[in-house]
């Protein structure tokens, strides 16, 4: 064969000039990331708010405006996915919100408290605490908010994810993002997105029930780095339930280091079988929405004061913790509420 | 006085493309094509030079036409066709000869354009969504395409760093697809049989083949200095850019998939390593600075792709059409032959 040079061979004589405008593309945005009410077979208008944000330039502090895509009325390029940039697809998650609505209802019960606080339009970063050996609290505080304020939310997680097959794309189709301080800013800043994130990482699912409710470090309070930069206001949800759903008795660090898990856990739902090791206690989980934290400061800034950070990210885990002493102080029963 | 340009690679595919649109140039006095074999296009006053991969003679000619502008597109992005020694003669020893060439006092170069690829971004897990031309590499670069062109920019940030008056213009493009161009990529989706790894499903980003060497003209013209991603909008899941081209997929087993890429290669299925990370993990492109330097595209990704797909189907039919032979002395007589009226300069 004969040895290609650089990026391959051609084939035939070039027709640069004769290409005509029309043949080709559309709106840039043609990932879709969708906003609100649109429907999953609707590709119409993507070219949505969340569009016009994308392309504005990260460093323009004047938000989105002006800039726009010569021929963003040029018809739609045909796409056969409605997977977005950031890998969510609003048909799967459709599809798995149906199988999940009864768990939502009558398994789980899910109950809010202050849901009015969750805005219903612009950028949001919300933080929660999390436990569970497989965490109830992230599909049950995005399926709520989906359903009701029709509008997608993305929950960050670590990297690890993305590493395991299936695994990776279950979550990312449902709105798992990878929690990297770029994809946090561009959903948040450029994209006014709904964004959830658990700042205790997996040392929140991953403590015995013995130390229920009690919060873990929240890492290096990176959330309100992400949070300032981008100019969103924090809303913390305390939860409480997610921890009797599967408590963990004691933890294998040896398996966890030979599949290379964070944790590897003896659930007391295995107790009931191999089944168990999936399915979750039927606890009442409850949410309460606190006040949103709107940080006082200018977004875009290359770096924040270290203690500013530090002491809002100790505050919002207090509060949480606050909140959930109360949560269980009124609790009367595991199973109940 | 119009331009006087230096294009690398001319039996390339981008050298050739590249050229032909400076023909067309009238702005463009002179246009010399270094290559190691012919051009495989036809070109009217194109003159081609044939080099040694690295560009030994280099100097002289840069000296002796007084190029004022050089088009760096001999680049290999594509490890399956060559080996790693001769990829790094290639790319690294070939641009380090290129830039002292232009580096010495009798230079009169004032423009370069690189073109290089995403691929110096690497894909990998801990990847963002999007890269932009100031992220970092989430991990140490693995492969020699990879190493290969990591040096070649370091050479051209050097070049631009000891040359501030020279306009220097680093463009990384992401995966091109066309209706001519061919890559591992294109060779995968032209069989009944697509590999991707089984449990993943990444989101590619791709441009179209006419973008690139509009962007390369573009930054040439605009005189645009610094470093500029070139993608198409959008992101494509593997499976829906086959399914676009309506083949089907052959999931690889995800653990020791490198291995079966490698075994594949053996038998004649192109799946570089490279490629094998990039059907994992995938990679997205922030192209919004070209975007806000006034460049508009052409093609989305899925344009590029749909463009491939048709062009692919009408091949399926008509088979390659014929290329074209270059012939020296032919072209020696077109070229200064007093019988040949050339007024394309008017």
């Amino acid at each position: 064969m004969r040895p290609m040079a650089a990026e391959g061979s051609r084939r035939t004589r070039p027709n640069l000039v004769a290409v005509p405008a029309d043949e080709d593309d559309g709106p840039p945005d043609e990932t879709g990331s969708r906003t609100g009410s649109e429907t999953p077979g609707d590709r119409s208008d993507r070219d949505d708010q969340s569009g016009d944000h994308r392309r504005t330039s990260p460093d323009a502090e004047s938000g989105p405006s002006g800039e726009h895509a010569p021929d963003a009325d040029d018809a739609e390029p045909e796409r056969l996915s409605d997977v977005d940039e950031w890998g969510r697809s609003q048909h799967l998650r459709d599809l798995l919100a149906q199988l999940y609505d009864p768990i939502y209802d009558k398994w789980f019960r899910v109950e809010w408290e202050g849901f009015e606080k969750i805005p219903r339009e612009g950028g949001a970063l919300m933080v929660a605490n999390h436990a569970g050996a497989i965490p109830a609290d992230a599909p049950s505080i995005m399926h709520g908010i989906e359903r009701e304020l029709g509008r997608p939310v993305y929950g960050l997680a670590d990297e690890m994810f993305k590493k395991v097959p299936v695994v990776n794309l279950a979550w990312s189709r449902l709105g798992g993002v990878q929690a990297h301080p770029d994809n946090a800013y561009r959903l948040l800043r450029e994209q006014q997105h709904l964004v959830l994130v658990f700042p205790e990482g997996s040392k929140g699912p991953g403590k015995t029930y013995a130390e229920r409710y009690r919060l873990r470090r929240f890492g290096r309070g990176g959330f309100v780095q992400i949070a300032m930069r981008a100019g969103v206001p924090i809303i913390p949800l305390a939860i409480v339930g997610s921890e009797e759903t599967m408590p963990i008795l004691t933890k294998v660090p040896a398996v966890a280091r030979l599949l290379g898990l964070p944790y590897a856990p003896i659930t007391a739902n295995m107790l009931l079988g191999p089944l168990g090791a999936l399915v979750p206690f039927p606890a009442k989980i409850r949410i309460r929405v606190l006040d949103p934290v709107h940080l006082d400061v200018l977004p875009d800034q290359p770096r924040y004061s270290r203690s500013r950070i530090m002491d809002t990210s100790e505050g919002i885990r207090n509060a949480i913790q606050e909140e959930l002493y109360d949560m269980l102080r009124r609790r009367h029963s595991v199973w109940f509420g | 006085m119009g331009r006087r340009v230096l294009v690398t690679g001319l039996g390339s595919f981008w050298g050739g493309r590249v050229a032909q649109v400076l023909e067309a140039d009238s702005s463009v006095d002179v246009i010399i094509g270094l290559g190691t074999r012919a051009p495989t296009v036809e070109l009217e006053r194109t003159e081609y030079v044939r080099t040694d991969e690295s560009y030994s003679i280099l100097s002289r000619i840069v000296r002796a036409t007084q190029v004022d502008t050089i088009i760096h597109t001999f680049l290999v992005v594509d490890s399956s066709q060559s080996s790693s020694r001769r990829m790094h003669e290639i790319n690294v020893i070939g641009t380090m000869n290129l830039f002292a060439a232009a580096s010495q006092p009798e230079s009169r170069v004032c423009n370069v354009v690189v073109k290089s690829s995403t691929l110096v971004y690497g894909s990998t897990y801990a990847d963002p969504v999007w890269f932009t031309e100031d992220s970092r590499r989430s991990a140490l670069p693995k492969h020699p395409v990879e190493r290969s062109l990591l040096e070649v920019e370091g050479y051209v940030r050097d070049y631009a760093a000891d040359n501030p008056d020279v306009s220097v213009s680093l463009l990384r493009f992401s995966n091109v697809l066309g209706e001519d161009i061919v890559t591992p990529i294109t060779r995968a989706l032209e069989r009944p049989l697509v590999p991707s790894i089984f449990g993943f499903d990444p989101r590619l980003q791709f441009v179209h083949e006419d973008d690139v060497v509009r962007a390369i003209m573009y930054v040439l013209d605009q005189e645009l200095d610094g470093t500029f991603n070139v993608a198409g909008d959008g992101l494509l899941t593997w499976s829906e850019v086959v399914a676009m081209c309506g083949k089907r997929l052959a999931p690889l087993p995800p653990v020791g998939r490198s291995l079966a890429g490698s075994l594949l290669s053996r038998i004649g299925i192109d799946l570089p390593p490279e490629l094998v990370d990039l059907l994992t993990y995938g990679r997205g492109i922030d192209n919004r600075r070209l975007k806000r330097a006034g460049f508009d595209y052409w093609h989305t990704s899925a344009g590029a792709v749909r463009a491939f797909a048709e062009a692919a189907r009408l091949r399926s039919t008509f088979g390659d059409r014929p290329e074209y032979h270059y012939e020296r002395d032919v072209e020696q007589f077109f070229r200064h032959s007093p019988a040949v009226v050339r007024d394309h300069r008017t």
